[in-house]
């Protein structure tokens, strides 16, 4: 050991010197890439030559979803040489601006709400989608779907997963074993739901608990009611705010719901009382099903991933779902749904490359197989979709009959569709008077 | 999905370097001290030393205040002024009225019960047999942070309906008493008062710990003077300890002041501000970053601050004096 202090002092200040220089070395290494050439590679070619590139991803997409998303796209990354850096957030919403305004935005996001994704669109920053990418997305989707993400006349962003909203979950043995049948209009579901209530059975669960985002399942209550009552063209208005948010229309559709999720004879199977919807988390709001305790969950296509294991989700097993029923025959079969949208905030070659694969149907493809997804594009193969729950969704989505329409608060600006309207629904569970509930939600809509 | 050191080792490595850049940069400024001109050596010393820290205090305490001063004049987006509208909205607003009182409820309730309860239990386990046990059961919530409290709690409050097995504590004990199991995070202003209740959990034991030391400062040739002239337990109390021991009452009173003031983990863990059980801090972060109302946020923020001043200058005046005392 060195003794004079000098030359400790250079001993000490090199050291972090050598650490630093080693460390980063060590960091830049690169990643085991296949052979572009090779036949598995074959249906990437559009897209190669970007070795060495790394493309950032940032959605709220985690834990096994997220695995088999990245698995998804791992042989596309490794062909193109493209280091896909993927981070999903529970914070995402929130995060995404912060990350934003630092200056630090992602190369790519998924937006679950088109309304976030627009809110970015005007604000310039994100990016409109390059031409390669637009053929991509109107080969893939829907006139419908790719709307909710066109700003102006620019389209922001392709979908990408899709979910539908209007499910109702049932037991098909519970229902056989009683003889009821699935109600294929609203009177017949209300019919059900009194026969249900008459052999003393609840005949709804119910569960809005979430929390930070405690009330969405009821709102999509509301949502599916109003597309089923009073029609696609009402209901985008109401989205859109050209009808108020507490109109006569919409108070009609709430007191449908009343009847429904207020009702002490209907709700909530297995949980309590009716105030017992605001304490159960969505998650188990739906598993006294199960238990025949209750007889119908109205919740999104994704709960299929909530039965516990060794339930089988078939139309002759434990559990199954029906789309919720039309309420006026004039305006067809309505659904209601979900998706994430890709927004890019950077334009690199290799950024594109990506968005152009996730718009493809081999993309759809491959993230089908790996289990528990669907999408709207219109070539993805059926028959790649394991479950049954997906594959009723991805026919419902790709049927010419449906009407289809985007979860509604997700296109209303944020302090309505994740705030006031959730909060409001919570409250009014709990308790508070329709007409209140709806003008506290129409006060607080943004006016510019 | 396990923990695999060699997948986090990207990841420690980064701390490393990071350990050691922060290392070399001390490293430096050392030299480059210890190598400065002899003359005026003090005042070298004190500019390369206050230098950095007065630097990043400038830019992540004195330009986020700015700015966000700025923004809370402007629209939504932060780019065109709108006068005072966002302060208008947030005093008119019935949603954000409740906010404001229930951060009332929080800044009156949890300091002042908070700082009893520490000092009853100070003075009643002072000198006791079993203080240093009977102390660390009341400290040890303080070691939890206020997210794991709150999480703790939410199992007191938990409701299942009458007829199943309770599982929170509370609704166990009125169902022993013959009561109807109740929703307790429901209605309001209840539920407020069972959120400030963690916050006391937590932070009584700070209060005992402070205030314990004071009393067992007090000069024993005063209390014993006041024995021998008669004076009764509760007269001791009042007429010594309690003006004894009244700095640092109100030190502890303001930190915990300031502290409920801030509080944002409580609510967002148990309620997530549902219920009307929201507070300034939760609906600020709510207004900038959930619903991208930046100027609506801003607002908030700039409240909040200002209400904070007055307590931090408080506390600083009450340290200045007690440190003339000494």
């Amino acid at each position: 050991m060195p003794t004079s202090p000098r030359s400790r002092i250079t001993v000490a200040a090199s050291l972090p010197l050598i650490l630093l220089a080693g460390g980063c070395s060590y960091l830049s290494g690169d990643s085991q890439a296949a052979d572009p050439e090779s036949a598995d590679c074959e249906d990437f070619q559009e897209w190669q030559g970007h070795e060495g590139t790394s493309v950032e991803v940032y959605a709220s997409i985690r834990d096994e979803e997220g695995e088999r998303m990245q698995r998804a796209w791992a042989d596309f990354a490794s062909c193109t040489g493209i280091d896909i850096q993927y981070e999903g957030s529970g914070e995402f919403e929130a995060q995404v601006q912060v990350k934003v305004d630092g200056g630090n935005a992602p190369d790519l996001a998924f937006f679950p709400q088109p309304g976030l994704l627009e809110r970015f669109a005007e604000s310039g920053d994100a990016l409109p989608a390059p031409e390669g990418v637009q053929e991509k997305a109107e080969a893939g989707w829907s006139e419908d779907w790719l709307n909710y993400a066109t700003v102006g006349d620019e389209l922001y962003g392709t979908p990408l997963g899709a979910n539908v909203k209007s499910f109702v979950w049932y037991s098909p043995g519970f229902f056989s074993d009683n003889g009821y049948e699935v109600p294929q209009t609203w009177d017949e579901l209300i019919e059900l739901s009194d026969a249900m209530a008459d052999d003393g059975v609840k005949p709804w669960c119910a569960g809005i608990e979430s929390g930070d985002a405690t009330g969405w399942p009821a709102t999509d209550w509301v949502e599916n009611v109003m597309l089923r009552q009073n029609g696609p063209e009402v209901y985008d208005q109401w989205v859109e705010h050209e009808i108020p948010f507490d109109d006569d229309q919409v108070a009609d559709a709430m007191e449908r719901v009343d009847g429904i999720l207020r009702n002490p004879d209907y709700v909530n199977g297995g949980h309590g009382e009716v105030q017992s919807i605001v304490t159960t988390s969505f998650q188990d709001a739906g598993l006294p099903i199960l238990d025949d305790e209750c007889g119908m969950y109205l919740m999104g296509s994704f709960y299929a991933a909530q039965w516990p294991e060794g339930t089988t989700v078939a139309e002759d097993g434990d559990a199954f779902a029906f789309n919720l029923p039309p309420i006026n025959p004039d305006f067809g079969t309505p659904v209601m749904g979900g998706g994430e949208f890709v927004g890019a905030f950077a334009d690199r070659p290799e950024v594109v490359a990506v968005q152009e694969y996730l718009a493809t149907a081999d993309y759809a493809d491959r993230r089908a197989a790996e289990g528990a997804w669907f999408s709207a594009h219109q070539d993805l193969d059926l028959d790649t979709l394991e479950s049954p729950t997906d594959r009723l969704g991805a026919e419902i989505l790709r049927d010419s009959e449906t009407v289809f329409r985007f979860d509604g608060s997700d296109n209303m600006p944020a302090a309505v569709g994740a705030g006031t309207f959730w909060r409001g629904m919570t409250n009014w569970i709990n308790g508070d008077e329709t007409a209140e509930t709806l003008s506290y939600i129409e006060d607080s809509w943004p006016s510019s | 999905m396990g923990f695999s050191l060699l997948e986090e080792l990207p990841k420690l490595l980064w701390l490393v370097i990071g350990v050691a850049a922060f290392t070399g940069v001390i490293g430096v400024l050392l030299l480059v001290v210890d190598r400065g001109p002899k003359t005026r050596r003090d005042w070298w010393q004190a500019a390369f030393f206050l230098g950095p820290a007065a630097l990043l205090l400038l830019l992540g305490t004195v330009y986020p205040v700015v700015r966000t001063t700025a923004l809370s004049f402007m629209g939504r987006s932060g780019d065109a002024w709108v006068g005072t509208a966002n302060y208008v909205w947030m005093f008119t607003q019935p949603e954000i009225l409740i906010v404001l009182r229930n951060t009332l409820l929080w800044v009156v309730f949890a300091p002042v019960l908070a700082t009893t309860t520490g000092l009853v239990y100070a003075v009643l386990v002072d000198r006791s047999r079993f203080e240093s046990v009977a102390k660390s059961l009341l400290f040890m919530p303080m070691a939890i942070s206020f997210v794991g409290a709150s999480i703790i709690w939410k199992f007191v409050y938990a409701f299942e309906p009458a007829g199943s097995d309770q599982i929170g504590v509370l609704n166990q004990v009125v169902v022993w008493l013959g009561g109807e199991p109740q929703q307790w995070l429901l209605n309001q202003p209840l539920n407020t008062l069972l959120l400030i209740a963690v916050l006391i959990w937590v932070q009584a034991g700070f209060a005992m710990v402070v205030l314990s030391a004071a009393i067992k400062a007090i000069p024993a040739e005063i209390t014993e003077a006041a024995r021998i002239d008669g004076a009764s337990s509760p007269q001791l109390f009042w007429r010594i300890t309690l003006p004894s021991v009244w700095p640092t009452v109100t030190v502890v009173l303001i930190t915990i002041s300031v502290q409920t003031l801030k509080v944002f983990d409580i609510v967002r863990t148990m309620t997530g501000g549902q219920f009307d059980t929201s507070v300034i801090a939760n609906e600020m972060y709510n207004q900038a970053f959930r619903y991208g109302e930046l100027g609506q946020g801003s607002a908030l923020a700039v409240f909040l601050f200002v209400l904070v001043i007055p307590l931090v200058i408080m506390q600083m005046r009450s340290n200045r004096r007690a440190r003339e005392q000494q």
